[in-house]
């Protein structure tokens, strides 16, 4: 029976709902692991809260270096639980800090890496979307232990019914671990929206909106949406730069997308194209953004979304 | 300080892309110098041009792995003013990973004296971000990473940046030798002017093969890569949609094609 290791993440106490997700992918394959590393004191209360995943067990390491120095000493961490547990395969959440980590994890181990993968199987094997998402791409690690950073919210995560059995684990931080200083840290502030790459419905604002994203915002909070926007906006001033999709930006692929004065660029299409069902908003009957639409109104905005939110909370009453 | 920026060429992200036998054909399609890559000339340069102007000589070297022709991309960023570049071409390169690319820039870097490497993000065709961390790990230098803002003060050999991504600022530092990536928010990249496309011509490309650099040909391209591709195909495209106008009544249609698919 394959054994597959998986890096929790969680922020401010709580675990992030990657962790249910990575879990359903490794159970594919065999024997889910999880790892934590947590500051002193806090690995406990965190693995309680994967008592509705299939992770069986919990591996945590406890160091107040990790905030401190980041991740030097998370990759000595992981590298001594890996020698230990000796996982046939590792998967790591797809965010930015996660996919730094697994390229250094696959040097350490001299095993193949795979980013950003949409899917797992029991062969070990990875999927991926590139360019994109014009090309799917399948790939196996072929040296050493494939390290592989799952895309969040690739797959619905499985319930499990009991709490992961919990073993804590010392290791050896060593100098070069803690080359950097983290003197200061915001973690990002959580409005009431979902974080854009989780969302399961996305609504992004372009230049369409001309600076005013309260439409866009108004509707993404009926359907609880993450709120995106287009380069153009960002580069605006009218949106915050973390809230970008595309080339440059985020990549989402929600159950939904809803892209209001959004032209449609490729750049733009690059970040959403793999969305599920996309809805597109342009006064341009021409705008590139229909030519993926399964929905496009060719309209204005500001006339659109407040009457589809109001026809959406009519039928809700 | 001697710094180093990894620059890639890529293939212009406007341009239709084709796969053949599991790879990008690159040579298909027109090439450019990674958008992000600029940021990265732009903040190097915006550090010591100050520095320079006071009579301290610290120099940009400009370094890419790739086909000849990527000396057009990097071209680009001399007329920004980088001084001089090194560009890595072998046709046993073809194929390589990033676990290899990071090996081969590495390898450069460390024989070259440099002291600080810049990077952009990401190259907008491979989209991995993880080359910066690899030259970290594999040089053992400090990992200051996805700065979206950059403080050097040399005379304490001291590199600051805040570090910006979906988890949030965090503030670190570390002292030379390390590598730094900028995210885009970091600055606007200044156009080549007539002047330093002009001086840029005059400047040194050296290219190097894997045996310049002492890299054997057995350990990069496609037999040292470390994942094999089994299977590549093209998205197959979207279905025709609906395309309504809205004639007063487009939201209310919205919010019916909504509720039938039961999104909402």
């Amino acid at each position: 029976m394959a054994k597959v290791l998986i890096l929790i993440d969680h922020a401010s106490g709580k675990v992030a709902k990657t962790a249910g997700e990575l879990a359903t992918f490794a159970k594919r394959a065999g024997d889910c692991v999880g790892l934590i590393l947590a500051p002193e004191g806090q690995s406990q209360a965190l693995s309680e809260q994967l008592a509705n995943t299939v992770i069986g067990q919990v591996i945590a390491v406890e160091s107040n270096d990790f905030a401190k120095h980041g991740q030097g000493c998370i990759l000595d961490a992981i590298t001594q639980v890996v020698e230990k547990v000796k996982p046939d395969a590792i998967l790591i959440p797809s965010t930015s800090a996660g996919k730094e980590i697994a390229g250094r994890l696959a040097i350490r181990l001299n095993s193949g890496v795979i980013t950003d993968a949409i899917d797992f199987t029991s062969d070990l094997s990875a999927t991926q979307s590139v360019f994109g998402g014009s090309f799917t791409v399948s790939s196996k690690v072929s040296a050493g232990i494939p390290v592989i950073t799952i895309r969040p919210s690739a797959i619905e995560a499985e319930v499990g019914s009991s709490a992961p059995a919990f073993e804590k684990v010392d290791v050896l931080i060593s100098e070069k671990g803690k080359l950097v200083t983290i003197t200061d840290s915001k973690p990002a502030v959580k409005g009431g929206r979902p974080e854009l790459t989780e969302a399961k419905v996305v609504i992004s604002g372009g230049r369409g909106t001309n600076g005013d994203f309260k439409p866009v915002e108004a509707l993404a909070d009926l359907l609880g949406a993450a709120v995106g926007a287009s380069r153009a906006a960002t580069d605006a001033g009218w949106y915050p730069h973390t809230h970008q999709v595309g080339q440059t930006g985020k990549t989402v692929s929600p159950q939904l997308y809803l892209a209001c004065g959004i032209s449609g660029a490729i750049q733009h299409r690059a970040g959403m194209q793999t969305s599920k069902t996309i809805v597109a908003i342009n006064k341009d009957p021409e705008a590139p953004i229909f030519d993926v639409a399964d929905f496009g109104v060719v309209g204005d905005l500001f006339a659109v979304l407040p009457q589809a939110g109001q026809a959406i909370s009519a039928k809700r009453a | 300080m001697k710094i180093a920026i990894c620059v890639k060429q890529v293939p212009d992200s406007w341009a239709e892309k084709k796969m053949v036998d599991g790879l990008l054909d690159r040579a298909s399609v027109d090439a450019v110098l990674n958008d992000l890559d600029e940021y990265a000339i732009e903040e190097a340069l915006r550090i010591i041009e100050p520095l320079n102007a006071e009579g301290a000589t610290h120099s940009i070297t400009l370094i890419s792995m790739g086909p000849e022709r990527a000396s057009e991309a990097i071209r680009k960023g001399l007329s920004m003013g980088a001084d001089e570049a090194i560009l890595i071409s072998d046709p046993a390169l073809s194929g390589s990973d990033a676990l290899t690319t990071s090996k081969v820039l590495a390898k450069v870097i460390s024989d070259g004296g440099f002291d600080l490497v810049f990077c952009g993000t990401e190259s907008t065709d491979a989209r991995m971000s993880v080359i910066p961390a690899m030259l970290a790990e594999r040089l053992g230098w400090a990992q200051l990473t996805f700065a979206g803002s950059v403080k050097v003060d040399p005379s304490s050999s001291r590199v600051e940046i805040a570090r910006m991504s979906e988890s949030g600022v965090e503030v670190m530092s570390a002292s030379l030798p390390c590598v730094v990536s900028v995210i885009e928010k970091i600055n606007e990249p200044r156009y080549p002017s007539f002047k330093g496309i002009m001086a840029a011509k005059k400047k040194t490309i050296a290219i190097k093969s894997l045996s310049d650099i002492g890299i054997s040909p057995s350990e990069v391209g496609i037999s040292g890569a470390w994942s094999a591709v089994l299977d590549a195909k093209a998205r197959p495209p979207r279905d025709k949609g609906i395309k309504i106008e809205d004639s007063g009544e487009g939201g209310l249609r919205l919010a019916e094609f909504l509720q039938e698919k039961r999104l909402v």
